[in-house]
C-alpha cells in the first residue's frame, strides 16, 4: 500500500481509471479486429449512436440514470465496508412501490405522483435490504450472502405479484396494467421544449434524470457534511475504532443498509415510472449488478459514480447501435462490457502500481 | 418531428446501410436470445429456412434491455426493413407504440395480439397440442403418474400444462400429474441442469412420462428421462431426434412457419389475427422415424379422432389464459 500513497490525489481519480478505460478499449479492439470488423468503425458507430445525436444521448443518459442510482446504493454501503450485492432485488421492490402507488391512488398531477413514487419506491427498497442489514447488525450473517440470496426471494416474490395480484385478468403477459396517464413523468423532451432546446422525443430520458443528479450531491452531502457520514466513514475505516468513539456498529449498518436499498429502489422510479409505464416481470435487468462496476470505477465517491454511470450508459447505448448495425454478435458486445469491469476493478492495481513508479521516480529526482 | 433528422442522418451516414434501399425483411427477438434452443431459435430457423431458399437477406437483432424493445423496433422501422417481425408477447406494447408512426411498414407480432390496420399478429393454441401429447402421455403411462417441467410460471406455461393435464385426464381420469417449474428469473429458461434435477425428482415419485415446456432448460429433462429410461415429451421445435427411443413424442409450435410466411409475403402482408392452431397445423404432435416404434396404431388413432374433434369444434380444449383456471388439476 506505501506505492498506492505516493499516487497524487488527481492521478488516482483520473489517471488510474483513465488508463484501465483505455487498456479495456484496446484489447476490446483486437477482439473485433479478430472476428473480422474493423474496430475504428465500430468506435465510430459506438460513439457516434451514443453521443452523435440527441436521440443517441438521450439513451445513453436514460441508462445512466439508473445506473447512477444503483452505483451510488453499491458506493454508500461501501463507505461503511459493507458489500450490498442487492442492489437487483431492492430495485425490484422499489419497482413494486411505484407499481402500487401509481395504479392504486388517482393522482391529480404527475409531480404529486412523482414524490409518492419517489417514497414508495425509496421505503420499498429501504425495507428489503433493512432484513440483510438486521441479520449483520444483530446476527453476523454476513451481508454479501444474504443480500445475494434476497435478490432470488425478491424475483420470486414479484413474479408471484405480477402473475396472480396485478395481472389483468385474460392478459397472458405478467405484468401490471399500464399506469393512468396522470402518472406519466415528463420526458427530456417536454422540459427541454420549454426551454426552446430540441431534443429527440423517442428516448425514455425523464425528470429522474434530475433527481439521479440530485441524489450525487446529496449523498456527497450526507457522507462528508454530516454526523451520519463521519459515523459511516468511521465505521469503514476501523470497526473498533468507531466502536471506541462511541459509534454502535448495529445502528450504523442498519442505517447504511436502509439509505443504499433506498438509493437502489429509486432506480425504479426511471425505468418502471419513466420507461415502461407498467410493471413487468425481470424489469430491473441486471443494473444492480452494474451497480458495483460503477461504484468500483467510481471509486465510492457519488462524482465518480455519475462519471462511470455515464461511461456505462455509453457502452449499453453504444452496444447496441454496433448490434443494430454491425454483424458483430450481442455476446462481445458484453465482453467489451466486461473487459471495462474487469480493467477497472479487478485489474486496478496492475495500472496503479506502474503509475505510482512513475511518480516515485519523478520524485525521486 | 425534429427529432428524427439527425437519426435518419445517422442510418445513412453509417454506409453500412447502403444496401437497405430495398426493402429486407427483420426479426427481432424477445430477451433470451437467439440460440435459446427453443422459442427464438425456431424464428431463426425459419428466417433460416427463407434465406436459403429465396437467397435474399435480413436484418436481425437481439435485445440486451427492455427499454431497447421501443428502440429496436423504431430504428428497424426507419431503416426500411419491411416487414419486421417481432417475437414475444411482451412486445404487444411495443407495436401499440411504434407501429402507429410507420403505417406503410408491415409489423408481425408472435404470441400476443395487437389491434392495428399494420400488425399481423400470430397466436398458437398452445393448449390444443399440449392435450394431444397429454393424450399420448397418459396411454403410454403404465405407473399412474405423469409429469410436466415448466419454465417460469407464467400465463403462457401454464396454458401448457392444463391443456397437458386435460388430454392425460381425458384418457385417465385418475392420472396422477405432478407439475413444477424451473424457477422465477429468466435464468430458468435455460438451465438444464436445474431441469434434470426436477425430472429425476418427478421420476423418483413414480412419473414415466415429463413433458417438458421450459426452453433450454428442457434439454436437462430429455436426458434426464433418458438416463432413467422413461420416456420425455419435446417442445416447440420437433425434438424426437435428440434422444429417440425415449422422446414419445414433441409438442410442435410452429414459429418457424409464422416467420417464414410473413418473410414469404413480404411487404403489405395481410394484417389482422392469424390462429395457428390444430386446423391451420401451427401446432400438432410430431411423428417421425424416431418414434414411430413407440406410438401404436391405437394411440395414433385415438389421438387423431380426438384433433378431429378439437378442429370440428366438437371437443373444446380449455384455454387456462381465458379465466386463470384449469378443469384439470
Amino acid at each position: 500500500m506505501s506505492a498506492a500513497r505516493r499516487i497524487p490525489h488527481w492521478a488516482d481519480v483520473t489517471l488510474v481509471p483513465l488508463t484501465s478505460v483505455v487498456l479495456a478499449f484496446l484489447l476490446s479492439a483486437v477482439l473485433i479486429w479478430a472476428i473480422g470488423e474493423s474496430p475504428w468503425q465500430a468506435v465510430k458507430l459506438m460513439v457516434e449512436g451514443a453521443f452523435g445525436s440527441s436521440y443517441g444521448w438521450g439513451y445513453t443518459l436514460y441508462y445512466a440514470t439508473n445506473f447512477i442510482f444503483t452505483g451510488l446504493a453499491v458506493a454508500v454501503a461501501f463507505q461503511a465496508r459493507l458489500f450490498n450485492i442487492g442492489g437487483e432485488g431492492q430495485a425490484l421492490l422499489g419497482g413494486l412501490g411505484v407499481a402500487l402507488v401509481c395504479l392504486y391512488i388517482p393522482w391529480p398531477h404527475w409531480s404529486l405522483a412523482l414524490i409518492a413514487a419517489t417514497l414508495g419506491a425509496a421505503l420499498f427498497g429501504a425495507a428489503w435490504a433493512l432484513i440483510p442489514g438486521y441479520l449483520q447488525a444483530r446476527r453476523g450473517s454476513h451481508i454479501v450472502i444474504t443480500t445475494i440470496m434476497f435478490n432470488f426471494i425478491a424475483a420470486s416474490l414479484l413474479g408471484y405479484v405480477l402473475v396472480n395480484v396485478l395481472r389483468p385478468q385474460g392478459s397472458q403477459d405478467p405484468s401490471s396494467p399500464r399506469f393512468p396517464p396522470e402518472a406519466h413523468l415528463p420526458s427530456l423532451h417536454d422540459m427541454l421544449a420549454v426551454v426552446g432546446i430540441p431534443f429527440s422525443r423517442v428516448p425514455p430520458t425523464n425528470i429522474s434524470l434530475f433527481i439521479a443528479v440530485a441524489m450525487c450531491f446529496a449523498v456527497w452531502f450526507m457522507l462528508w457534511r454530516t454526523r451520519l457520514g463521519y459515523q459511516i466513514r468511521a465505521f469503514g475505516e476501523s470497526e473498533p475504532a468507531a466502536e471506541y468513539a462511541g459509534i454502535s456498529p448495529a445502528r450504523i449498518t442498519i442505517y447504511v443498509m436502509l439509505i443504499s436499498g433506498a438509493l437502489a429502489g429509486l432506480m425504479a422510479v426511471n425505468s418502471v415510472m419513466g420507461e415502461q409505464q407498467r410493471l413487468v416481470l425481470n424489469a430491473v435487468e441486471g443494473a444492480g449488478f452494474i451497480g458495483i462496476a460503477v461504484a468500483l470505477m467510481g471509486r465510492n465517491h457519488p462524482f465518480g459514480v455519475f462519471l462511470a454511470a455515464i461511461l456505462f450508459g455509453f457502452l449499453y447505448q453504444g452496444g447496441a447501435e454496433l448490434a443494430l448495425w454491425t454483424s458483430i454478435p450481442r455476446e462481445l458486445i458484453v465482453v467489451i462490457q466486461a473487459l471495462v469491469i474487469l480493467f477497472t476493478g479487478a485489474l486496478d492495481n496492475m495500472v496503479r502500481m506502474p503509475i505510482a513508479r512513475l511518480f516515485a521516480l519523478r520524485g525521486a529526482r | 418531428m425534429t427529432s428524427l433528422k439527425p437519426l435518419l442522418g445517422a442510418a445513412s451516414a453509417l454506409g453500412l446501410t447502403a444496401s437497405l434501399a430495398h426493402a429486407e425483411p427483420a426479426l427481432m427477438f424477445d430477451l433470451g436470445g437467439k440460440f435459446d434452443k427453443s422459442f427464438n431459435e425456431a424464428a431463426y430457423n425459419g428466417a433460416e429456412r427463407w434465406r436459403e431458399e429465396t437467397g435474399g437477406s435480413y436484418r436481425e437483432i437481439e435485445m440486451q434491455a427492455a427499454a431497447q424493445r421501443v428502440q429496436f423496433a423504431r430504428r428497424l422501422a426507419e431503416a426500411g426493413s419491411n416487414p419486421v417481425v417481432v417475437l414475444g408477447f411482451q412486445n404487444a406494447p411495443t407495436l401499440e407504440e411504434v407501429a402507429p408512426d410507420y403505417p406503410d411498414t408491415s409489423f408481425v407480432l408472435i404470441d400476443a395480439v395487437v389491434d392495428l390496420p399494420n400488425v399481423r399478429s400470430v397466436i398458437f393454441a398452445e393448449h390444443e397440442g399440449s392435450y394431444l401429447v397429454g393424450m399420448l402421455a397418459a396411454m403410454a403411462n403404465e405407473t399412474g403418474t405423469i409429469s410436466f417441467v415448466g419454465g417460469m410460471e407464467i400465463p403462457l406455461i401454464a396454458a401448457f400444462a392444463c391443456g397437458y393435464a386435460q388430454g392425460a385426464r381425458a384418457v385417465n381420469p385418475d392420472i396422477e400429474i405432478i407439475v413444477n417449474y424451473t424457477g422465477d428469473t429468466p435464468a430458468a429458461w435455460n438451465d438444464p441442469v436445474r431441469g434434470g434435477e426436477i425430472a429425476r425428482a418427478q421420476i423418483s415419485q413414480g412419473s414415466d412420462v415429463v413433458f417438458a415446456a421450459a426452453g433450454g432448460t428442457g434439454l436437462g429433462v430429455l436426458q434426464a428421462a433418458e438416463d432413467a429410461e422413461v420416456f420425455s415429451i419435446g417442445v416447440d421445435s420437433n425434438q424426437n431426434h435428440l434422444h429417440p427411443g425415449s422422446v414419445l413424442t414433441s409438442m410442435l409450435k410452429l414459429v418457424d412457419q409464422a416467420v417464414y410466411d410473413a418473410f414469404t409475403e413480404g411487404p403489405g402482408l395481410e394484417t389482422g389475427v392469424v390462429m395457428m392452431d390444430l386446423a391451420a397445423d401451427g401446432v400438432g404432435y410430431a411423428l417421425d422415424e424416431h418414434n414411430e416404434h413407440l406410438i401404436s396404431a391405437e394411440m395414433q388413432d385415438a389421438v387423431e379422432e380426438a384433433k378431429a374433434a378439437i378442429i370440428a369444434g366438437d371437443l373444446i380444449v380449455h384455454d387456462y389464459r381465458t379465466d386463470s383456471t384449469c378443469p384439470a388439476f
